[in-house]
């Protein structure tokens, strides 16, 4: 009888899951009248909008997961090493970004940074980007801490540290040859759930004024038919392949392959 | 001058001096134990001189040069931790090489001290192994390879073989003993076993609250503990309350039987109330023996241990244990029985703090 249940509630909830995206793929394959065909995908892929708001998104990805990851895996490692008083605290500056909508940080960094403020970053389009990889940043943070933390739990920060140390290594060694590499698999996590967030994110980049992916798709959506559907589908593909990637690192990664 | 020089050495947490007035000088070379138990200090000691933990007070001098103001990574010491401490993302080659690339030793200088130290600790073959896929004794031995390969000054091993089981620790600790040796290295051993203490090392620290309550060889401190901490947690030891019935003579007596010492009682008087140590391997069950060296006493309970039978006799108030060597043909005392158990004067020792 518990069965049933089980299998039942599964069913429900996978229905739930994916009848909305059967249907948004369906109607994305719709665009030619009478046959299913992939023309809606054939235009937003041809469409040199797409292109360059993609490989800015990308690229704002990118610089968004170097800088998480030179800012997030030596304070969460320092935090674990030297000051576990602190984590908690930490921990609920991490979590503030899921709780101030992005509205309010954005609007914060203008009022801060505009032109006519002491450190003028709206002012020219690199320090309007480097303002937006802040604002990702700070979007990233609560997935990008946690998953960091989490590898470091793993481990035993402590006295791999001293470890390295007894043998000649310096801070940079120990962060570099040792933490992070074996903290790799987490911050693989954190920077995939990163790289989906900055893809889809709209309200920072669409108030900052950059080309990003997140407000074309949005203007797409208000002035098309079945080319959002198809965006939304490869969206979904992106997040998808970024997950399956976490797997497939994890799966791979040589020293993790058995229980430690 | 001794080549690791720890003097007057304290560290305090707080409120808490949990090492007080620390003192030892260690000649190149030795292999030095520090036992207490939990608490003591003695960790606390090792990291000090590793630079894991700053000095409140004191120095600390490895051939003539005072360590305190250096960081760990500068003062040239190689350490075994209790949790292995492998790194998990290296090859056991590449750990046991990780001190020499610190140091800019590369190519094959590196390889070749690489590969003689896989061979020192028996494992020339694991090179390409990642730590998981070795065993706990193993991985500690990959351990020792590492801290020795960029030839440190000192080697400290803190409580190496407590996460290994009986066999592989008997084991270990007789090879880590041959690798010191043959290496000539000056280490420092932390562990609270004293059976393991006693085994390998050249002298022993015992440490009480902080402080060495004894510094001596294996043999001294088993057989002269100079407090009764040492005395009761080095081995097992019978306590034993004695009056002095003739300071001049020192004669005491246990219950109502007198017995001479060998020691002398120093200023105590007729009356006072003294503690005698004694080890329950020290004594043997005779028939007819009285007088001196003999106390009679009823059997209280006997346990088969394996290599020996420990008895529990009541003598008076006191309670003494003594070990029988197990034979096929040895009958144990039975409960209530009257036995009498010789040993010899100078067996029993005066217990002065």
């Amino acid at each position: 009888m518990k069965r049933i249940w089980a299998w039942g509630a599964l069913t429900f909830g996978l229905l739930y899951f994916f009848l909305p995206l059967i249907g948004m793929t369906n109607f994305s394959l719709k665009m030619r009248r009478g046959e299913y065909s992939f023309d809606a995908y054939a235009r937003v892929l041809a469409d040199p909008k797409f292109q360059e708001t993609f490989g800015f998104s990308v690229m704002m990805a990118l610089f968004t997961i170097l800088f998480g990851i030179f800012l997030i895996v030596p304070t969460a490692y320092w935090v674990r090493l030297k000051m576990p008083g602190l984590r908690p605290y930490i921990e609920f500056v991490t979590l503030l970004p899921l709780v101030i909508p992005a509205i309010v940080i954005v609007f914060g960094y203008i009022r801060l940074y505009n032109t006519s403020s002491w450190l003028p970053l709206t002012g020219t389009t690199t320090g309007t980007n480097l303002l937006l990889m802040f604002g990702y940043a700070t979007l990233a943070l609560p997935y990008m801490y946690r998953a960091v933390d989490t590898g470091l739990r793993t481990i035993d920060v402590t006295t791999l540290t001293e470890a390295a140390q007894s043998l000649g290594a310096g801070w940079i060694t120990i962060l570099s040859r040792i933490i992070l590499p074996n903290v790799l698999v987490a911050v693989l996590s954190g920077a995939f759930l990163t790289f989906a967030i900055v893809i889809g994110e709209f309200t920072m980049a669409a108030l900052l004024n950059r080309p990003a992916f997140g407000p074309y798709m949005q203007l797409l959506g208000a002035n098309r038919a079945y080319e959002p559907a198809a965006l939304a589908v490869i969206a979904f593909g992106i997040t998808w392949a970024c997950m399956g990637l976490i797997q497939l690192v994890t799966r791979f990664s040589k020293h993790t392959r058995a229980q430690r | 001058m001794a080549f690791l020089d720890i003097k007057n050495l304290e560290k305090v947490f707080g409120q808490n001096r949990v090492v007080k007035d620390f003192n030892l000088a260690i000649e190149k070379g030795e292999f030095i134990s520090l036992l207490g138990p939990s608490g003591c200090g003695k960790t606390t000691v090792l990291r000090m001189v590793a630079g894991f933990e700053t000095s409140s007070s004191g120095a600390i001098l490895i051939d003539g040069k005072d360590v305190v103001s250096k960081r760990p990574n500068q003062r040239n010491i190689g350490m075994v931790f209790q949790a292995y401490a492998l790194f998990p993302n290296l090859t056991v080659a590449q750990n046991v090489g990780f001190g020499l690339k610190v140091k800019g030793i590369a190519g094959s200088e590196a390889d070749n001290r690489v590969a003689e130290m896989l061979k020192l600790i028996g494992l020339p073959d694991l090179g390409n192994r990642y730590p998981f896929q070795l065993s706990g004794g193993q991985q500690q031995r990959v351990a020792l390879a590492r801290a020795l390969a960029p030839k440190p000054q000192v080697l400290l091993l803190d409580e190496p073989l407590s996460a290994l089981d009986a066999k592989i620790r008997v084991s270990l600790r007789e090879e880590i003993r041959m690798i010191q040796q043959q290496l000539g290295i000056t280490t420092v051993f932390v562990t609270h076993d004293q059976e393991e203490a006693l085994s390998i090392s050249d002298r022993i620290v015992v440490m009480n609250g902080g402080r060495a309550d004894q510094i001596g060889t294996p043999f001294d401190i088993y057989n002269r503990p100079s407090t009764r901490f040492v005395a009761s947690f080095v081995g097992t030891l019978n306590l034993i309350e004695a009056k002095v019935i003739d300071p001049a003579a020192n004669r005491i007596s246990i219950g109502d039987q007198a017995i001479t010492l060998k020691e002398p009682l120093g200023a105590a008087k007729v009356g006072d109330t003294i503690s005698l140590a004694l080890r329950p391997e020290a004594g043997s069950i005779v028939e007819g023996a009285n007088g001196d060296t003999a106390l009679v006493g009823q059997v209280m309970t006997s346990n088969f241990l394996g290599s020996v039978i420990r008895t529990r006799m009541k003598v008076g108030t006191a309670v003494i244990s003594f070990d029988m060597f197990n034979s096929p043909g040895l009958t144990p005392p039975s409960v209530g029985e009257t036995v009498t158990l010789r040993f010899t004067a100078s067996d029993l020792l005066i217990i002065r703090e």
